[in-house]
């Protein structure tokens, strides 16, 4: 891709010597701590959203292990509405958000552009220190005493009736929104102010087009969020009249407010993780991606749309049924970007060079996943389908094949393609294949029978239930054993891969497009020795492949 | 076998085939999709696997390709909104001869009251083949009133009133269920909605007596001294209600308002937010006073008042 391209000679192999990275020219706490490196810092990410990620998964374990019979016998009804809440306020706001972004984007976003660093490399540092500090708050509220509103915070549930800790979560939920917003800004700068000379807009790779389209939704709605959970807490503690109709308030007003960032905020969630599986699928079938610029216009699409599209989820709220046309009709017209990228990442197979190395199989389940997770989106989005679906297991299933079926299944995907460039260790490529394997089958075994629970009548956040829901029940609580499983072997793989993996060496393992396949593996501190020259498309694999043999790189 | 694990909960209303046919057909089309799709990336990657001394294609993309998958989801699409804005609109729009229930939510049980002025709280009786509307409110947080066999819901919304209406077609026992989260005991609040021949329902009315909306509204506004102002006569302090409901009024400072539900139970608990043209400010607020059953009985009263002669509308 760029003119430096050299392979490493085949003698520094056999004989390492000691060769300065970004992980080794410095092992003191303090130079991890204080770090401005972007590199270390989506290496602190990983370590912080893994953290929290143990810790959502812990309390979903716990839910399917409540609803596995009809009555509420294993947790008290409050207990239950705190563990479902902290699911998904941990979920979504320590792991779905910023896992992509915090920790993939952060470590290649600039080797992709061929930048130095971020345009404010003490700013991304800041956005972990907030983001940590709002993971402190979260764990103090679990530990003393936790909140049982939802993650939705519906007032005035939220700013009057509910005894637990409200006011502290919002603090937490405005804190942490900064963090984003912050990332969010140093994208956008880095990506308009430090791009390698020669790398145009229309050279970016597309994990760049959808990070830049998320960032742009990161710094514009998540303000509106943190509008929100102030006037949340300055109800709830100074009982200012703003939701509560009791003081003077308007509860729909609330859930307006909430879905204007919230809506937003599941595309902050997928367009990076789409960014992800465009690489990965250009990077295994060794070929440009189908139309670049459709795909890479459809994420800034799904950005602009998915601001215009919250009242879907007031269908039944008593907003008004002509505004709900305007909503529904938006919402089913995100189809069309959707498609247009399934559809163009399938067509890049067509003639490709695919190889079934674990992150394509990850690639493959996320197609399958995130399908379903797409197409259930349309019943939703149809309105009078929705008076029945809405707060029902239907929707549950719904937002979890995409979120998790689409977000995690990209972020395990993308952290298994550029792991050997993170740490320079390769992971057994044998148990990640079947970790992924165990993944795909132990998440549809989880979630697809809560698309019919759903549908029989199974509302959501329900500590009992009726006991013609317990078969469906049962199958979707084994699954979720089957699901922690395939996670739990693909972390182990990815941790003993970091002492026992075999090393890698070479700069570009996978035989990838990419500057960051240009520099050592793993990266020296500043990335390139030399400044990188762009001279070619993103996806010039022809110019790599052609006339030469398909060279087995690994 | 399906008869110990349905697909659907019973389908009971005039609503609930409309939801389901347009429901089987997204299942049918999404099925079709995601297979179809799947098959399709699952056969490209194992037809064009790696193999050595096999280079990959060099194709840029095909503009007319992707206009045409961009055209054949986007017209699925609108066609798949327009039919879920039909089946809304069927459950929007009430037929002009509804029986009126007035429904309260409250952490956490369903107060009801029938037409006739028996009340109860969580289960509701209703006669099949009658056009039913519930006119709901909450009295704390909010809810959603969620009745699967009907296939409907909709939310309870403190300081305001919703509506819902429906026609049960087989007489039998349903669900009902709280389907916004509203606090610790939201799976208890439950209820089961009997849906029963007429002559039934007479017989279970019959045994659970009480006074008919209007009537204990006519009391309450007695009661609550509301005549003094608003049935004094000529020169009365308060417009004249009877005749009201339905119809336009003029508002001091500009605008007009259509006399409606919402518009009496805001009149009652905040009289001063929209006056009536000529009219001074000079009412108290009724709130603390009046719980939202005794506001919903009162709307009815105020509702059943004819006009005098009826000449005016």
């Amino acid at each position: 891709m760029s003119a430096q391209a050299v392979a490493a000679p085949h003698a520094k192999i056999a004989a390492p010597e000691h060769r300065e990275t970004y992980l080794n020219y410095d092992y003191s706490w303090k130079s991890w701590l204080f770090t401005v490196d972007h590199k270390r810092i989506g290496i602190l990410y990983l370590l912080t959203v893994a953290f929290f990620v143990a810790i959502g998964g812990l309390f979903a374990m716990m839910i399917r292990a409540e609803l596995l019979t009809p009555q509420g016998d294993v947790l008290e009804s409050e207990t239950y509405n705190k563990i479902f809440t902290m699911h998904g306020a941990v979920m979504i706001f320590f792991f779905l958000i910023p896992g992509v972004p915090g920790v993939l984007g952060n470590f290649v976003l600039p080797l992709m552009i061929g930048a130095r660093d971020v345009a404010f490399p003490k700013l991304n540092l800041l956005s972990w220190y907030i983001f940590v500090v709002g993971g402190l708050l979260t764990l103090f509220v679990a530990a003393t005493g936790g909140v049982d509103t939802g993650w939705t915070f519906y007032a005035p549930y939220s700013s009057t009736y509910s005894n637990t800790r409200v006011a502290e979560t919002a603090i937490m939920v405005f804190i942490t929104g900064f963090s984003s917003i912050l990332t969010g800004l140093n994208f956008l700068v880095t990506v308009h102010t430090m791009r390698a000379p020669g790398m145009t807009w229309f050279r970016l790779p597309l994990f760049i087009w959808a990070s830049y389209a998320t960032a742009l939704i990161n710094v514009l709605a998540t303000p509106v969020l943190a509008i929100t959970v102030l006037l949340l807490a300055l109800e709830r503690i100074f009982h200012i009249g703003i939701f509560d109709p009791k003081v003077g308030g308007d509860p729909i007003l609330f859930e307006h407010m909430f879905w204007f960032y919230s809506h937003p905020a599941v595309y902050i969630m997928i367009l990076p993780a789409m960014g992800v599986i465009s690489e990965l699928v250009a990077a295994f079938s060794r070929k440009r991606i189908f139309g670049y610029s459709f795909v890479a216009f459809s994420s800034l699409a799904i950005a602009v749309l998915g601001f215009l599209v919250w009242g879907h989820h007031m269908f039944v709220s008593g907003q008004s049924a002509y505004a709900g046309l305007v909503f529904s009709v938006l919402t089913v017209l995100i189809a069309v970007p959707t498609a247009v990228k399934i559809f163009n990442w399938t067509a890049t197979l067509y003639q490709g060079s695919v190889e079934f190395a674990t992150p394509f199989l990850y690639v493959l389940a996320f197609f399958g996943l995130f399908l379903i997770g797409g197409v259930t989106g349309l019943f939703l989005a149809a309105m009078g389908l929705d008076i029945h679906m809405h707060d029902n297991y239907f929707v549950v299933a719904h937002f979890h094949y995409v979120m998790v079926g689409g977000m995690v299944t990209a972020f395990f995907g993308g952290l298994h393609y550029w792991w050997p460039k993170m740490f320079g260790r390769m992971y057994n490529e044998l148990t990640g294949k079947l970790a992924a394997l165990i993944i795909f089958v132990g998440f549809n075994m989880t979630f697809f029978p809560q698309f019919i629970v759903g549908y029989m009548g199974m509302p959501r956040r329900y500590h009992a239930y009726a006991p013609e829901f317990q078969v469906l029940n049962v199958l979707s609580s084994a699954g979720a054993v089957v699901l922690g499983t395939g996670y739990l072997l693909a972390a182990v793989n990815l941790i003993w891969s970091l002492k026992f993996g075999k090393v890698v060496t070479e700069k570009n393992p996978w035989g990838a497009t990419g500057l960051e396949w240009e520099t050592q593996t793993p990266p020296i501190p500043h990335n390139f020795e030399v400044t990188p020259r762009v001279t070619q498309e993103a996806y010039a694999y022809h110019e790599m492949y052609s006339g030469k043999e398909a060279h087995g790189v690994h | 076998m399906l008869q110990e694990l349905p697909l659907t909960p019973p389908s009971a209303s005039t609503f609930a085939p409309q939801v389901d046919a347009l429901y089987w057909f997204l299942v049918i089309l999404s099925t079709v999709v995601t297979v179809g799709i799947f098959a399709a990336a699952l056969f490209l990657s194992i037809r064009y696997r790696r193999r050595p001394g096999v280079a990959p294609g060099n194709i840029e993309g095909s503009l007319r390709l992707e206009l045409l998958w961009s055209f054949i989801p986007g017209v699925l699409a609108i066609g798949i909104f327009a039919w879920g804005a039909k089946v809304y609109f069927y459950a929007a729009k009430p037929p002009p001869d509804v029986m009126d229930f007035y429904v309260s939510g409250k952490q956490w049980m369903w107060k009801v009251q029938h037409p006739t002025g028996q009340k109860e709280i969580n289960d509701l009786h209703i006669p099949v083949g009658r056009a039913i509307r519930l006119t709901m409110t909450s009295e704390d947080v909010l809810h959603s009133y969620w009745i699967p066999a009907f296939r409907l819901k909709k939310d309870t919304v403190p300081g305001r009133y919703t509506e819902m209406w429906f026609q049960a077609t087989k007489p039998g026992k349903y669900h009902i269920q709280c389907a916004e989260y509203c606090g610790t005991k939201h799976s208890g609040m439950i209820g089961e909605c009997y849906v029963l021949e007429p002559e039934e329902y007479q017989r279970w009315l019959s045994g659970n007596t009480g006074e008919a909306p209007e009537v204990a509204g006519q009391k309450l506004f007695e009661n609550l001294r509301c005549v003094t102002c608003h049935m004094a006569g000529a020169g009365q302090r308060g417009p004249e209600l009877a005749g009201v409901y339905g119809t336009k009024v003029a508002l001091e400072g500009g605008g007009e308002a259509v006399v409606n539900d919402e518009y009496i139970r805001e009149s009652i608990l905040k009289p001063l937010a929209k006056v009536v043209k000529g009219f001074q400010p000079v009412m108290n607020t009724y709130e603390g006073q009046v719980g939202e059953e005794e506001i919903m009985q009162l709307v009815a009263y105020i509702k059943s008042l004819k006009a005098q002669g009826g000449g005016k509308q």
